[in-house]
């Protein structure tokens, strides 16, 4: 008799899913879906509101990553503006940007995911968390506080609150940098390299011992789309979108956020309320692509610094073309960190960073607009439409989450089929089902900009519809 | 402002012995001998219409309470301005007005720097117990400088006063009864249509967020309306 296995909810994520594994009569795995359950309607409640107001708005659809929301937000209205943005504003937004991917990333990294990297994806699941990682490791455990801390004193130095900051505003930012506020982050700086230095040496060390993981954790081949600079560098709030096939080719170059529309379509699955994003000429599925750490580092060609440099050298070493394996997002992510640190000391260097020249003034000069960044897990549009008077009256907003739904998807479906033997199944391969979702480091409340709880569900449906088993947490 | 003669009178607020000049309120007497009675639509420099009812205070020998910045003082009045009864009054009342729009502070520009705001944090408001209207309500952004946002006006008053007796341009009024009363621009045209002087005071004096500066969004935006008694007073001068 077939069977569906339910994990509902899946844990330590960002926001709330479930997933379903579907089971044959011969207790084969049929097939696989993530849900994402929740609905919150960004889009439609910002309508009537002033086109400036949009950044602080969207910027609480996220607690993790609000400053991803208001530079995407910011450069949307921007464009509505039709003003370019003081040098200084850039560089401090950018800073404010880095700071967040770091505590982002550290989160996922340290937080999320090394409980299972660390301590075993068959570890005791009472202890399998921080507090477990934290006993058993804790210098670890230390470092991933503090390059959380880090990101996040940045955060609150830089916009005045750790989450949810209002300095970002369209045109710039709304107060420069002080001389006291930069020596207090350039003071941070020597315990953040520490603290990164140690967690690259740390997952260097196991990631061998996850070969059969590294084989099935949503390894494919796929198209990836990141931002990029001109000078093929990795760019998190300039640039222009990339996007090349899974041999590394490029498909198209120079995206701006205007182009982004044109070609990238939002399909709807009727098990989720997150869309899948994927590009138009290709068609769904084929257009389907990945973002995020894995992807820009197959598509950037150099980080632009010294330490990260070297760590890219070695990242591209893991394949011949494009890292496909997803399980390599971890990796991705941590020297993502060290490139943050880096440039943020970099900017703060910068001649020019205590100008109090910081935000252009405009009106409604056009009535549409988009904008584009790099979030922590991958890219970010905000599309927005406004009256005369700036009043909005359309919005679209595509998620990183979206955009790596469908590789997220396959790679539940991929992990379920090499681990579930027979209809029979663990509590450690049903946390590896989890775990395959954990490396993209997605985050539902993003992706659906929806309202509500999604603790994760895993379910075991039979053939005829009948749940045989479920994990629920939460 | 009320009329102030040269006959003193002497009462007590709060169980202080007072003395006050015959014609002034008992709001104004407690302001100066430093008793807080809370307030929303009074400002200084501005005519009193006891709108919000917030500074409602006891006279011992009356079942009434009286809004004390219409009340004028008498000989021998005892006030009191802090009891059981008038918390209870003053906190109904800003649930009331929290239900009646929407004030979602978290993303308001005037978050930090409301009046609604700080009232709520003084009087220990955790809960607004009753339900919310959630009116859909316009916003105003035809105007070059300012924005005028309905779900946070508490119809106060201040803006259209400001504008009638110290711009005397008369932009602001008042339309509809109950529950539709709002305020408008010239005879409900589009501020940035309207007669409007573009001097900003309505801005100043406005208590929330309702009426802000457009440049101020995302900002800290504090209001300023220390400027009316300095400005009747030079006006005066001359």
């Amino acid at each position: 008799m077939s069977q569906t296995i339910t994990i509902d909810p899946v844990t330590r994520l960002e926001g709330h899913g479930k997933i379903t594994i579907h089971l044959n009569d011969q207790g084969k795995v049929e097939n696989a879906y993530f849900h994402v359950t929740q609905v919150r309607g960004f889009e439609r409640f910002s309508e009537g509101r002033p086109f400036y107001e949009m950044p602080s708005l969207m910027a609480r659809i996220c607690g993790i990553c609000p400053v991803s929301h208001l530079i995407a937000s910011a450069k949307a209205c921007e464009a509505i503006m039709s003003v370019r943005i003081p040098h200084t504003a850039a560089q401090l937004r950018r800073m404010l940007n880095l700071a967040q991917m770091v505590q982002s990333h550290a989160l996922s990294f340290f937080y999320l995911a090394s409980p299972d990297l660390l301590l075993g994806m068959e570890s005791d699941p009472k202890v399998r968390n921080l507090l477990g990682l934290a006993a058993a490791k804790p210098e670890l455990g230390r470092a991933g506080v503090g390059l959380r801390r880090f990101g996040q004193s940045m955060i609150e130095l830089l916009g005045s609150k750790r989450v949810h900051p209002g300095w970002v505003v369209p045109g710039g930012v709304t107060e420069p940098l002080s001389a006291e506020k930069r020596d207090k982050i350039l003071a941070m700086l020597p315990e953040a390299y520490a603290g990164i230095g140690l967690a690259l040496d740390a997952y260097k060390q196991i990631a061998d011992n996850f070969k059969k993981e590294i084989e099935v954790f949503a390894n494919f081949p796929s198209n990836y789309l990141s931002l990029i600079n001109e000078d093929e560098s990795i760019a998190f709030t300039d640039g222009a979108l990339r996007l090349i096939d899974a041999n590394g080719a490029t498909i198209e170059d120079g995206m701006t956020a205007t182009r982004f529309t044109e070609v990238i379509g939002e399909a709807v699955e009727p098990y989720s309320y997150t869309k899948f994003a994927y590009y138009k000429p290709l068609g769904y599925p084929d257009g389907s692509y990945r973002v995020g750490p894995l992807a820009r580092l197959n598509i950037v060609k150099q980080m632009g610094t010294r330490r990260a440099e070297k760590e890219l050298l070695e990242f591209k070493q893991l394949a011949a073309g494009p890292v496909a394996s997803s399980f390599h997002y971890h990796h991705a992510r941590l020297v993502e960190i060290l490139y943050g640190i880096e440039k943020i000391e970099e900017i703060l260097t910068d001649p020019l960073i205590l100008d109090t020249h910081v935000r252009a003034t405009a009106g409604v000069n056009r009535l549409e607009g988009a904008g584009q960044a790099e979030a922590p897990r991958g890219v970010l549009h905000h599309h927005y439409k406004v009256d005369d008077d700036g009043k909005m009256i359309w919005s679209n907003l595509v998620i990183a989450t979206g955009q790596n739904n469908n590789a997220m998807n396959r790679g539940v479906l991929q992990v379920a089929r090499n681990y579930i033997r027979d209809g029979k199944f663990t509590e450690g391969i049903l946390n590896r089902v989890e775990a395959v979702v954990r490396t993209f480091d997605p985050c539902l409340s993003c992706s659906s900009h929806a309202l509500g709880q999604m603790p994760l569900h895993i379910s075991l449906v039979s053939a005829d519809g009948d749940e045989l088993d479920r994990i629920a947490r939460g | 402002m009320s009329e102030v003669g040269t006959e003193v009178k002497i009462l007590v607020i709060d169980e202080q012995e007072v003395s006050a000049h015959a014609g002034q309120t008992i709001l104004e007497v407690a302001r100066e001998n430093d008793i807080h009675i809370p307030t929303l639509c009074y400002l200084e420099g501005l005519s009193n219409v006891g709108a919000c009812r917030l500074c409602l205070v006891e006279i011992k020998g009356s079942s009434k309470l009286t809004p004390a910045c219409v009340t004028t003082v008498q000989e021998g009045m005892e006030v009191s301005t802090n009891s059981e009864r008038l918390t209870r009054h003053r906190r109904t009342i800003l649930e009331l007005l929290f239900a009646e729009r929407n004030h979602i502070c978290s993303v308001c520009v005037a978050n930090g720097h409301c009046e609604l705001q700080s009232l709520g944090q003084e009087l220990g408001l955790t809960h607004v117990r009753l339900p919310y209207r959630n009116p859909d309500l316009p916003v105003d952004a035809s105007h070059e400088r300012f924005t005028a946002d309905h779900n946070r006006c508490i119809l106060c008053t201040r803006c259209v006063r400001v504008c009638a007796e110290i711009e005397g341009a008369h932009v602001w009024d008042v339309m509809g009864r109950g529950v539709n009363c709002t305020i408008i621009t010239d005879l409900h045209e589009e501020w940035g249509k309207s007669t409007c002087t573009r001097c900003g005071k309505c801005v100043q004096v406005c208590p929330t967020g309702a009426l802000f500066d457009k440049s101020k969004i995302g900002s800290e935006h504090p209001k300023y309306p220390d400027f009316l008694p300095f400005l009747n007073m030079m006006r005066e001068a001359q």
